[in-house]
């Protein structure tokens, strides 16, 4: 088939050229890339679509990029409604789409709680008003977060809603998280627990261990994580619903969770980039930018968690971008609240474990698109013939420094101001149309 | 060696040199204390600001003491007081007192690091008079001071300390200093009161009040505080004052020379009891001394650097 | 210990302790006697001088008198303007002296501002009957109305010299030196 494109609508037709395409498990190589009207025709080398060579195609010229789907993210905080001092929908998705998101999936603790179809239909409302990454709400477990009641999940789902969670409230109770469980099977939605005993946190605001010690400051201990792992795993046999654990960060926990697929039992679970980037070192001086939920723990749990993504044990890389205003985050380091900005830094993070040769590139943007994608059922993530253009182009090998004050989002909370980190993102697309243009 | 900080926020920092020379320094402001006329025009025309965020009259008034015996004019805020109350920040309240020309400012707060967060945003001294469980500087080096007023070197002692460590900002600083100058420290509590990975800060641990006081030079107590008990820390008072109350049959069981210490306020009868606490070994009274003549030497060294 | 290029000797160690001894005299004439005396030597060189006074008046008189050591570092104007504070040392005078005749004791007069702390500094130690002061070497350019009551040597000297005074107890040499640059 050699077909030639008619292009009757103005601008409608996309080129990239020169690129390498990554679209994982399917393509990995030098490739054009074809679009039109919003959704790819083509990928591959040399096109076998040939185009008009007429002012209204847009040719993208990404020699010595790497052209990929663009990125998924299972796990960020939008602040709106209720906390648009810190991030509107709109500016989180400028943000996102700065760092090469095209999906971003929003927690539900929003003020009010995204607990009924109102708030979801708002919060799709400004997504597309916003008009650069897709926004999906997650909702709420169960009404205003208070661990009690469930919400009405049917409703949610309904309107939109790609998942559930209480996230930054976990749900304590285990009957309820159970009944939960059983209640989403009817809807076919993943349930994603923040998996922390609240009563074994007590307080605390950074790893315990030995610079809680030093510090002086009160420890989130690793079976805070652990016991609640283990009681969603059970759950999960239990009731055989999928149980999305958002955030692991100790080594135990991906032990845990490995022990569990092993036994064939519905789990998955994601990491953020920090959890496998820093350590606990990172609060030394009191650094409320080093503060987050669950908290930066060590070395060991480091390196566990990378191995966990490189055996699968981990299916995803989640940001839970969490923005906070500056006097937020100015308090002392206990008052101050959890929680870290993650769309523009998380990809060059990521490749930060192909550079230290942990992941393959292929394996770590599988990660960050095929993956989540599939796992909440999102219908991106792929270069597939007829899949939405959703695309991040980006030089794998431009190296720059993190300055907070460049980032799009409302909020600067980052422990990685001042890194000089490798991998830029040139360009993103979403639905064919550039969204942000970095060349 | 001079003296190069802007502020006094932990023992960590602290070189063995700086230790040394707060307490020599000290130890010639001593003489201050002693004399009819207390009170030298060293610090005359500074400003210092006790600015405490938690009640706690006795080390107040030690730095009242200390500022006023250099002729330096000191205020008193604190959050029943002032516009904390209002939900006014630790920063902006700092800041205020800072425009009010302050040189030095005294802080003690709930939250750990709360004196190094404050020291990054003024310009005026910050001494750390206390910051949650983190540390509390002036205390340990009063305790130093009182150690080698009472056993010339701290180099070669054995010491324990006992109680909840865990929460003890006294208990860390001390542990740190007195590592850093060479003595060996052990630590004896609940284990429910002891930080994860206590040793590592160089402490020996113990659960066993009399297995910790076999050849012991110095016994540091630590107070009682009750608002842990509905934390699960502990049953009750009564059994821990049957473990852990320093008893005069306890005593014995130490070095005959030993001294026994306490940052105050005392619970008699249930961390220490009255006979000890009134005993010779007791040297009590002597650290509240001795704590006016090492804030004076710390406010003398850095209100040349400020 | 032989002489740096930049000095230029002002008295040796002979000169030194002929000017002591002079001194001494004239304190046990100026004050008819050691009765009520005391000594109070100025930290560091005065301290040194106090001492070899206090040996020599001894011998004289054959009877003790009290020597004190006085660290006038709290009472400096400059505190408030330095960036660095000095070192403080102790200040020792273990006698009330209320009531004596205090001699300042200290090792080179100059502007007077040392003089003036140590008069302020001795007299929050109580109420001497008075206070009399001898230096080993007067080099001018006084700022305060101070004059010593008991010289060693007067020597003009340019605002910029630095004159220098070596003890034995800490150079291994007794001697004055003016040092330039």
């Amino acid at each position: 088939m050699n077909d030639t494109l008619s292009n009757h609508t103005p601008s409608s037709i996309v080129c990239i050229q020169g690129g390498t395409v990554i679209d994982p498990g399917h393509v990995n190589g030098r490739a054009d890339v074809l679009i039109q009207d919003g959704r790819i025709v083509e990928v591959g080398y040399p096109l076998k679509h040939s185009i008009e060579q007429d002012d209204s195609v847009t040719i993208l010229d990404a020699s010595g990029w790497i052209v990929a789907p663009g990125l998924v993210d299972l796990h960020c905080h939008l602040r709106e409604p209720g906390f648009e001092y810190k991030e509107t929908i709109q500016t989180g998705s400028d943000s996102a789409v700065a760092g090469g998101f095209t999906s971003i999936c929003a927690m539900p603790n929003t003020k009010p709680v995204n607990d009924n179809a109102a708030i979801t239909q708002f919060m799709l409302t400004k997504g597309q008003e916003a008009g650069k990454a897709r926004v999906f709400p997650i909702g709420a477990i169960t009404k205003n977060s208070d661990g009690e009641e469930l919400a009405n999940i049917g409703e949610l789902v309904g309107a939109g809603c790609v998942a559930i969670s209480d996230d930054g409230r976990p749900v304590m109770n285990s009957l309820v998280m159970r009944r939960a469980l059983e209640y989403a099977k009817a809807f076919g939605v993943p349930v994603v627990d923040h998996c922390e005993d609240l009563h074994l946190t007590d307080g605390g605001c950074m790893n315990e261990g030995v610079v809680s010690t030093e510090l002086g400051m009160p420890g989130i201990p690793d079976a805070s994580e652990e016991v609640m792992v283990a009681r969603n795993l059970a759950l999960a046999d239990l009731t055989g619903v999928c149980v999305h654990l958002a955030h692991l960060s100790t080594a135990r926990s991906v032990e845990l969770v490995r022990h569990a697929k092993a036994q064939g039992l519905p789990v998955s679970a994601e990491v953020c980039p920090h959890h496998f980037s820093i350590t606990e070192e990172a609060v030394r001086g009191y650094k409320a930018n080093a503060k987050m939920n669950p908290p930066l723990r060590t070395d060991e749990d480091m390196q566990a968690l990378r191995q966990g993504l490189v055996d699968g044990t981990i299916d995803v890389i989640a940001t839970d971008h969490a923005p906070h205003a500056l006097q937020e985050k100015q308090l002392e380091f206990d008052t101050a609240p959890f929680g870290i900005v993650g769309f523009e830094t998380a990809l060059p993070l990521t490749l930060r474990l192909v550079d230290d040769g942990v992941l393959s590139m292929e394996q770590a943007l599988d990660k960050l698109t095929r993956a989540p994608a599939q796992l909440f059922h999102l219908p991106v993530g792929s270069l597939a013939p007829g899949s939405l253009a959703d695309m991040v182009i980006f030089d794998a090998k431009e190296e720059w420094v993190v300055d907070p004050e460049q980032f799009q989002s409302k909020s600067r909370n980052t422990p990685f101001g001042g890194m000089t980190v490798k991998g830029k993102v040139k360009m993103t697309l979403v639905e064919g149309r550039l969204v942000y243009d970095a060349r | 060696m001079g003296w190069k900080r802007k502020d006094l926020l932990t023992i960590a920092e602290l070189s063995i040199e700086e230790i040394e020379l707060i307490l020599t320094t000290a130890e010639s402001l001593k003489e201050v204390g002693g004399r009819d006329i207390k009170k030298v025009p060293a610090l005359r025309g500074k400003t210092v600001v006790n600015l405490f965020f938690e009640p706690s009259t006795r080390t107040r008034t030690s730095f009242e003491l200390a500022a006023k015996r250099l002729s330096a004019d000191v205020i008193n805020f604190s959050p029943s007081t002032s516009s904390v109350v209002k939900g006014e920040t630790l920063l902006d309240t700092a800041r205020n007192i800072e425009s009010m020309q302050a040189d030095i400012i005294v802080l003690r707060h709930s939250s750990p690091g709360a004196a190094e967060h404050l020291s990054r945003f003024v310009q005026s001294s910050v001494i750390n008079a206390g910051d949650g469980w983190h540390e509390h500087p002036t205390q340990a080096l009063l305790d130093v001071y009182t150690i080698k007023e009472k056993k010339k070197e701290i180099q070669g002692l054995t010491i324990v300390i006992v109680g909840d460590v865990a929460h003890s900002r006294v208990a860390r600083s001390n542990i740190v200093a007195l590592t850093k100058l060479g003595a060996e420290v052990r630590v004896v509590a609940p284990p429910t009161m002891l930080p994860l990975y206590v040793e590592r800060l160089g402490a020996k641990v113990y659960y066993q009040f009399e297995d910790a006081l076999n050849g012991v030079d110095v016994i540091m107590m630590l107070r009682l505080q009750r608002e842990r008990l509905g934390q699960a820390l502990l049953p009750s008072i009564r059994e821990y004052a049957k473990l852990f109350c320093l008893t005069s049959e306890r005593l014995r069981l130490a070095k005959p020379d030993t001294i026994v210490m306490h940052p105050g306020p005392l619970n008699r009868g249930i961390e220490i009891s009255p006979a000890v606490a009134d005993s010779p070994a007791a040297v009590i009274l002597d650290q509240v001394t001795n704590g006016v003549s090492v804030r004076m030497a710390l406010m003398y060294l850095l209100s040349g650097a400020a | 210990m032989g002489l740096a290029q930049s000095e230029r000797l002002l008295m040796d160690a002979q000169d030194m302790s002929r000017a002591l001894s002079r001194i001494s005299h004239e304190i046990l004439e100026g004050n008819k006697g050691s009765q009520d005396l005391a000594l109070v030597g100025i930290r560091t060189g005065g301290v040194y001088l106090a001492q070899r006074l206090a040996m020599r008046i001894q011998q004289i008189e054959q009877r003790d008198i009290p020597l004190g050591e006085l660290d006038i570092t709290l009472y400096r104007d400059d505190l408030s303007i330095r960036k660095d504070q000095p070192e403080l040392r102790k200040t020792t005078i273990p006698f009330n002296i209320s009531d004596l005749k205090i001699v300042l004791v200290d090792d080179v007069l100059f502007t007077g501002r040392t003089i003036r702390a140590a008069l302020d500094g001795l007299m929050d130690l109580g109420r001497p009957a008075e206070i009399q002061l001898a230096v080993l070497i007067d080099r001018g350019h006084r700022q305060l109305p101070i004059r010593a009551n008991y010289v060693g040597k007067n020597i003009p000297t340019s605002r910029e010299e630095n004159v220098q005074v070596f003890f034995e107890e800490l150079e291994q040499v007794d001697r004055v030196s003016i040092v330039t640059g």
